[in-house]
């Protein structure tokens, strides 16, 4: 198993195949919840979690499950564990669940999660498979604590506003207010979504392409 | 047996199934069982900081989560939490409901004796941020213009918002949302009028 090149997975979790940027995956989750940068990055840590927990479970048992019923042994794994997820931190992580509560139901249809199960959990190892769910939960994280930030500092002039009460007091200094800005109420609205992500898609695009012309000319010398 | 050649088999997948269904159910029944305590502990915290909101300090000293009175509203259950000192019953807290622009607004609010608002607190809407949201006390002291008003002040026609010849405020953009609200609580004052002897427990 040592062939398994672990630099590969996080860099397609994080930027090749990223979630959202690349596989266009979970755009409802992303939509619904990007009204801000903590909003974002609430969701993103959450879905990072059970996104672990499933891929590892997955792989686990991938030998034992028969191709015939994967989807519905999936499915029913990855609800119990955002069940689980749900029950716990309405019990021990309240404060916390009064701001995210509304999105942890969310992560079930995730279909990033199922995806990720499908298509690398059940056919490699359990420690390629966590790092595979970490890299993409990452990515996944970035690509909506970006897209909140966009939206909420174009719609409502703030970023990270609320940070205090997801990651405790501590963390206050990341909450700013533009001053004298009321902010455009179309980005918080779902088409400022699709507007603020068309953009960032296309400079994903963009950056690509730059890299891409980047290793072309490096590369021309050498083979000269 | 090899597992490759079992794994083929029609019985294996029913029971496989089974077996995966009985596991998640057995987990879940487990972390329900462990969780439910500290959930309803939490949720208790909740109802009772929201009501210590809308109730000013000091009015009551009795536990009024567990003085209560059910009533019948439009055949919905409304619970009445009583605020007392003493024996003398201070006040009164109880939810109210009212559709505004994209759902219901539910709203808590606390009445004194005479019928007079003490405190209104929006508990849950799914008002257009930015416009509709400035009910909650977080973005906006637009709730505390209740404080102290009655059935008798302002008068029936006056209670609404400035656009309808009222006395409250509405928001640039949204007037919806703040009528709603309005109406919300002058129902609210109107069901406490005609229910005041039951409420009180002196019609018992």
């Amino acid at each position: 198993m040592s062939d398994i090149q672990y630099g590969r997975i996080i860099k397609d979790g994080l930027w090749e195949q990223n979630v959202v940027f690349a596989q266009m995956l979970a755009l409802c989750p992303l939509m619904a919840v990007t009204t801000s940068g903590t909003n974002g990055l609430g969701m993103g840590l959450a879905s990072t979690a059970v996104l672990v927990c499933a891929n590892v479970l997955v792989s686990l048992i991938r030998k034992v499950v028969s191709a015939q019923v994967r989807i519905p042994v999936f499915i029913v794994l990855i609800a119990t564990l955002v069940t689980i997820v749900d029950l716990a931190m309405n019990a021990w992580l309240h404060e916390l669940y009064k701001v995210l509560g509304l999105f942890i139901a969310l992560i079930v249809v995730n279909c990033a999660i199922l995806g990720r199960s499908e298509s690398f959990a059940v056919k490699n190892g359990v420690a390629a498979s966590a790092v595979d769910g970490l890299a993409m939960g990452l990515g996944f994280t970035g690509a909506l604590v970006l897209l909140g930030l966009v939206r909420e500092f174009l719609g409502a002039g703030t970023l990270f506003a609320q940070a205090s009460q997801l990651l405790g007091p501590s963390f206050a200094f990341l909450e700013v207010q533009v001053p004298g800005y009321g902010g455009a109420l179309l980005m918080i609205l779902p088409p400022g979504a699709f507007a603020a992500l068309g953009f960032l898609l296309a400079g994903k695009r963009i950056i690509d392409r730059k890299l891409a012309e980047r290793e072309a000319t490096s590369a021309e010398p050498a083979a000269a | 047996m090899n597992l490759d050649t079992l794994r083929d088999k029609l019985g294996y997948q029913p029971l496989l199934l089974g077996i995966v269904a009985l596991l998640a159910s057995g987990a879940l029944a487990v972390v329900s069982d462990a969780t439910a305590p500290a959930i309803a502990a939490a949720e208790a915290k909740d109802l009772r900081d929201s009501l210590s909101d809308v109730l000013p300090a000091g009015l009551a000293d009795n536990d009024f989560l567990k003085d209560t009175v059910e009533l019948d509203r439009d055949g919905k259950t409304v619970t009445i939490y009583r605020a007392r000192q003493g024996e003398a019953l201070k006040a009164v807290l109880f939810k109210v409901a009212e559709r505004g622009y994209s759902g219901e607004i539910q709203v808590l609010m606390a009445v004194d004796m005479d019928g007079r608002t003490l405190g209104v607190r929006v508990l849950k809407h799914t008002e257009t941020p930015g416009l509709g949201d400035k009910i909650e006390i977080r973005k906006d002291n637009w709730v505390l213009s209740f404080n102290g008003k009655s059935l008798l002040d302002p008068t029936p026609e006056r209670w609404g918002v400035k656009k309808d010849n009222g006395v409250f405020d509405q928001f640039a953009g949204a007037t919806i949302t703040p009528r709603a609200v309005v109406k919300a609580v002058k129902g609210g004052l109107e069901f406490f009028a005609a229910h005041k002897a039951e409420i009180t427990g002196q019609a018992a």
